[in-house]
Parts: structure tokens; sequence; C-alpha cells
């Protein structure tokens, strides 16, 4: 995990400087403002990593020397196959098209939306078994 | 590793009978498999339709005069050229395919983190790709303002109808496609690798994709909020980008270079990433300094001098290797040929001098489609002959691949470099015709043949698709003796990937183990450490439920690389 966090941490400093020279030789407003974008991209979560990896063992996967039974078990729940990425897609699929060619439009994306949001939310509650 | 839900009882894999086929299945699949081939073949199906706009260029500027070609035609046949190509063709191909069906196989994982995320990202880029293509079909035609869709020529005033407003709704889509997919690739390499796999293990086409993918998390959310704003302007009142409300048009470009400069790598990155996963298969060595790359991949914001550096590890992981010219391995050459030659221009237009004289000329336009077909192409396409006998489980002819690559080849070179010569002598990029007397003609005329020849070196590509499906040679598992993970399991893989594992010991752990009599690698490979094979301990559920990684050790049995004698080779 500290590899990880050294990772993000780095970008975060390399987008510090690079703003900071950038600030300082343009003065200009809209690429400082992406640059700390940038570098708060790289620091929220490379610190919370850092910090959760002075709080844990290494993982099996941070260890040189682990073997591969020591990863052994469940590691998550992967749903096998879903409608409702579909559904959604489709559902932004026709709000984008309503803002070119008509409001109309709207109504079948909001369901689509809406009802692949509670489709969502309904299979996860399962547990992730469709 | 973390435990999020107990085992699927023994019943629960009944359920395997029941599981959708044809179209339902390719509407639910949550498998990155699955959605890496869709994304590749959507991705290669706009690189042909791109392709064709791009002849129909080709011969209006065949000959002075042109061949009759309306400029209304011209500027939206270029502007959609270019927009498929970089939005929908080389990023998606490698990121949104190649990255996701190997890059899971590569760390050891049953899928991507977010198997959901990842299918909702396809279909956003689907969407989004025909919305972008809608505009061909609107009264006012597609978008003719250029694939960078400047302010404030893509106003609404010097823009109007629908054409631009689906130009920049398609690329809102394909933005949050590109940004879904890229967490979804940071969490699978954090979170899912195998035991033993740290970080500086991981091949180097994985690295590159983590780093394509902070470099997407970076710039993709800007260029899809700047489209947000300028359909604002064209729709809704403001005055971001057009002077007369208080806005000012640089804007637009500052937004859109934050964009466009992180993107030259988030294009070409995931191709160097295929090209160093290449060479030292072929060249049956490990990878010539294997911790810079991924250093000097994240030091690519300083363009030339790391790009340089990748390419004496390249020089050094073929230097007195035992090359084996299969087609994958003349693709990745190929790419390094016409990556130099195109990198080098490259740093010639970073002259001011030389940049006043040919800015806005085909010397230009020369250099970035050497870039842009060196990477997304030579190198592309290589990695689909890489990876075609892994996700396939069958062979690609290697004589069809080789006339694939010699055709591609010669009208590589003879489409762009009469440009570069077309450049200095002051012919400007985006005309739809030029006079005669110019001495532009037979260069022209010559580059126009060049890329008949690239269009038709793709038939011999689908030939051999057709000859592998029709008479299939079994791949086996490892037909190329390949080094890291996705070598290891089965062709086409199972689903959840891996039904055994490796001991991970370097960062080639698939030609370890088929290697175990092997000296012992400057990476800290141990070969005598831990021969037995690691099975798992029941399949993960293909129904939706949790999957597992390998907990107990095996029969021993023979490692899947050993199916290599079943090539036909």
């Amino acid at each position: 995990m500290r590899t990880e966090a050294r990772l993000l941490i780095g970008v975060a400093i390399f987008f510090a400087i690079t703003g900071v020279g950038y600030w300082f030789w343009s003065s200009e407003q809209s690429g400082t403002a992406m640059l700390v974008g940038a570098v708060l991209l790289g620091i929220v979560p490379g610190s919370y990593y850092l910090w959760w990896s002075h709080r844990m063992k290494p993982r099996p996967e941070d260890r040189a020397d682990a073997t591969v039974p020591e990863g052994a078990g469940v590691i998550g729940a992967f749903p096998g196959s879903s409608i409702w990425p579909f559904v959604m897609g489709m559902g932004l699929f026709a709000l984008v098209l309503a803002a070119v060619f008509g409001l109309w439009l709207l109504a079948p994306a909001f369901a689509a939306i809406f009802a692949a949001a509670i489709g969502y939310t309904r299979e996860s509650r399962r547990g992730g078994t469709v | 590793m973390t435990v999020l839900a107990e085992r699927l009882p023994a019943g629960a894999h009944a359920e395997h009978h029941d599981e959708p086929t044809l179209i339902v299945k390719w509407l639910t699949t949550t498998d990155h498999k699955v959605i890496g081939l869709s994304y590749t073949i959507t991705s290669v199906i706009l690189f042909f339709l791109s392709g064709i706009m791009a002849l129909a260029m080709r011969v209006q500027l065949s000959s002075p005069g042109g061949a009759g070609m309306s400029p209304q035609t011209y500027n939206e046949l270029f502007t959609m050229h270019g927009a498929i190509m970089l939005y929908l063709f080389a990023g998606p191909f490698a990121f949104g395919g190649l990255a996701n069906y190997i890059v899971p196989l590569q760390v050891g994982a049953p899928d991507m983190a977010f198997p959901r995320l990842n299918a909702f990202s396809y279909w956003l880029y689907l969407s989004g790709s025909i919305t972008m293509l809608l505009g061909f079909f609107t009264s006012t035609g597609a978008a003719a303002f250029g694939w960078v869709a400047y302010a404030p020529l893509s106003s609404s005033v010097y823009s109007p109808g629908p054409g631009a407003d689906l130009f920049i709704m398609g690329l809102f889509l394909t933005g949050f496609s590109a940004v879904f997919t890229a967490v979804n690739l940071i969490t699978t390499i954090f979170y899912l690798r195998a035991p033993g796999l740290t970080m500086f293990r991981m091949p180097i086409f994985t690295w590159n994709m983590l780093v394509t993918a902070l470099l997407i998390l970076i710039a993709f959310p800007v260029l899809t909020a700047a489209m947000l704003l300028l359909f604002a302007d064209r729709h809704f009142g403001t005055h971001f980008f057009t002077v007369s409300g208080g806005g000012v048009p640089v804007l637009y470009q500052n937004l859109f270079w934050f964009f466009g400069h992180p993107e030259v790598y988030i294009l070409a990155l995931p191709y160097f990433g295929i090209i160093t996963e290449i060479l030292p298969v072929f060249s049956r060595k490990p990878v010539f300094g294997y911790k810079g790359l991924p250093f000097f991949s994240l030091l690519s914001l300083l363009i030339a001098v790391p790009t340089g550096i990748k390419f004496f590890n390249w020089i050094g992981t073929m230097w007195r290797g035992q090359i084996s010219y299969k087609t994958p391995m003349l693709f990745a050459i190929g790419f390094l040929l016409g990556f130099l030659m195109g990198g080098l221009t490259g740093v010639m237009l970073a002259s001011p001098p030389i940049d006043f004289a040919t800015h806005d000329t085909y010397f230009v336009v020369a250099h970035f489609h050497q870039v842009l077909l060196a990477t997304a192409v030579f190198a592309g396409f290589g990695g689909i002959y890489f990876w075609y006998p892994k996700m396939f489980g069958r062979m690609l002819r290697d004589g069809l691949g080789k006339a694939h690559f010699w055709t591609l080849f010669v009208g590589f070179w003879l489409t762009y470099l009469p440009q570069y010569v077309l450049g200095l002598k002051g012919m400007p990029r985006r005309v739809f015709i030029y006079p005669s007397g110019l001495g532009w003609g037979a260069l022209n005329m010559a580059s126009t043949v060049g890329a008949f020849l690239i269009g038709a070196s793709f038939l011999f590509m689908l030939v051999n698709l057709f000859v592998s499906w029709r008479n299939p040679i079994p791949a086996g598992d490892n037909p190329w003796d390949g080094h890291a993970l996705e070598w290891f399991t089965s062709s086409p893989p199972p689903h959840h990937n891996f039904v055994k594992l490796p001991p991970i010991r370097s960062e080639r752990p698939t030609w370890d183990f088929n290697h175990p009599d092997a000296p012992v690698l400057p990476h800290g490979r141990h070969a005598k450490e831990q021969p037995a094979l690691v099975g798992v301990g029941s399949p993960a559920g293909t129904s939706g439920g949790p999957a597992q990684t390998p907990s107990a050790p095996a029969d021993g049995g023979t490692a899947p690389g050993d199916g290599s004698g079943e090539t036909g080779h």
C-alpha cells in the first residue's frame, strides 16, 4: 500500500511544483486552478493510503515473499451479468439527445435512469447475485 | 486480502447453466473480457469509418483542382476524421479495449474492481460515439470546426445546427466513460493484485495503463467541463467563451490544452506498454531497465527526453536477444521506426525558427500522423496479433500478418514522407483545394497512393480473421512463451480468469514457472523457490457472487504454458 501512496503523493508533489511555477510565470487563474485540482487528486487518496499503510500489516500483494495461499478466500462480489448498466447508459444517451433534439426525450431518459438506479440498488442489496 | 462476502453454497453453481447467450449476453455482461472485446471491436469499426473519410480527403487532394468535393463536406470530414481517430479510436482501443481485457489477467484478478461500472463505461462510449456520428444525418451536416472545437468558431453564431451540438454531447458522454474506466483500472491495480505481485513486479503494460489512468483523471474532467460550458454558451445564453458578454475565447484554449497535452501521452503510453510486452517475448530476454520504464512513463510530462530513454530501453531489450520475427515483432519494430521519425520531427517543431516556417503546414500533419499511426496502428494492431491467441484460443496466420505489416509499412512511409516535403514547400494544412503550378501535385498523388496502400493492408487482416475463424489452429495457452500472468491461464481465459496461479517471484512469473532451470534474473527472481502450482478451491460463480483467489495447493499439474506444442508452429 505504501508504494501506491507514494505514487499518488508523488503526482501531487509534481503538480504542486508545476502549479507554483505556472502561477509565478503566468499569473493565469484557470490553469492554476486546474493544477490545484490535480494536486488534490493526488494528495487526498495518497494521504489516505499512507495513513492506512502505517496502521495495517502489508497485504500479500505488497510483500515480495508472499505465497499464493496467503491471498486465498473470497475477495469480493463480482456480478456475473446485469442489465442495469445498459439501461443507465441508454438513459444518459436519451438525456444528451434531449438536449439537442427536444425535451420530449427527457421522459424516456429519466424513466430509464430511475429504473436503472432502482435496479442497481436492488442488486446490491441482494449481495450481487443477479 | 479483504474478505467481502462468504463463499457460495455448492448448489449456487447450478446457475451457470442459465447464462444468457448472444445479444442478451452482450447487453448484460459485466465480464471484463467481453467488455474489452466490445470496446476493441467498436473502436476498430470506428477506425475503419474514419479511415474511409481519410481516403475520401486524399482523393480530393490527389491532384490540383480537387475531385469535386465541397469545402463544407471537406471540413466535416477532417473534423470527424480527427475526432473519431483521437477520441473514439486511439484512446478507447487501447485503454478501453486491450487494457480492459489484459490488465486484470496480468495482475491475477478475477475481474475489474467494479464490473457494472465497467459495463456502464462501455455503453457510455458506444452511445457517445453514435451521438457524434449522428451529425452526418442532420440537415446541416456534422461538426466542421476541427477536432479541437475552438471557440468562437464552435459558437452558435459560426457553427449553427445540431451537428456541432451532437459533437459536443458525444464528447461529454465519452469523457465520462474514460473517467469511469480510469477509476476502475486504478482500483483494480491497487486492490486486486495476486499475492507476491508487488507494484514493481507488475508488467510494464499494466504500469503504463496505471499512469494513463492517472493522466485521464487529471485531463478528461476538464475537457468534459469545457464541453458543458461550450454547450451552455451555445444554448443557455452564457458567455464563458464569447467576447460580447465579457467572456474569454482563450479560456477555451486553456481548458482544452490542459486536456490536450496529457492526451498526447494518454494516447501514446498504452501503446508503449504493448511494445514493451512484445519486444522481450520475441527477443527471448527480460525487459532492459525494468524499473526505469514506469519512472520515465511518469516523467513523460517532460516529453522528449524520457521517451528517448525508453527507446534505449527497447533497443537494450532487443540487444543480443534471440529475435524472432513473428508478426507482432514486425509491428513493434515498425512502431519503433515510425515513432522515431514522428518524435524527431516533433523535436524539430519545438524549435521556434523551424516552427515559424512550418506552422500549420503539411509538415505538422505528417509529424502527428506518423506519431499516431506508429502508436495506435503499428503498436495497437501489433497488440492484436500478440494477444489474439489469448483472446480466442486460435492463431492468426503469420504469412497474412506479415503481408499486412509490409503493405502497411510501405503505405505508411509513402503517405507521410511526401507530406513533410509538401510542408517545407509551403502547402498549408486544412485546405480542400490547391492550384496547379506549385509543384505539389505529384507529391500529393504519391501520398494518396500510400494512403490507399494503408487501407488495402487491412484487407489482409480481415482475411486473416476470416481464415482463423473458418480453419482454426489451436493456440494453446502460451504460444509465444510469454512472460506475464495472462499467459498462465487458458486461452480464452475462463470466467473470473484463473483456475491456478504460479508463485510470483519476479516481473515475469509465467516465464519463471516454465523455465525453472534458467539463470537467476537481476530483479530478484529465485528460480528454485516454490515450484508448486497452486489451484483454486472452487470456481467462482459466473452468475454473480463472490470470486475467489487460489486457496490451496493443487495437484501440481503441468503448467498451462506447456500447451504451446499445440500451436501448429
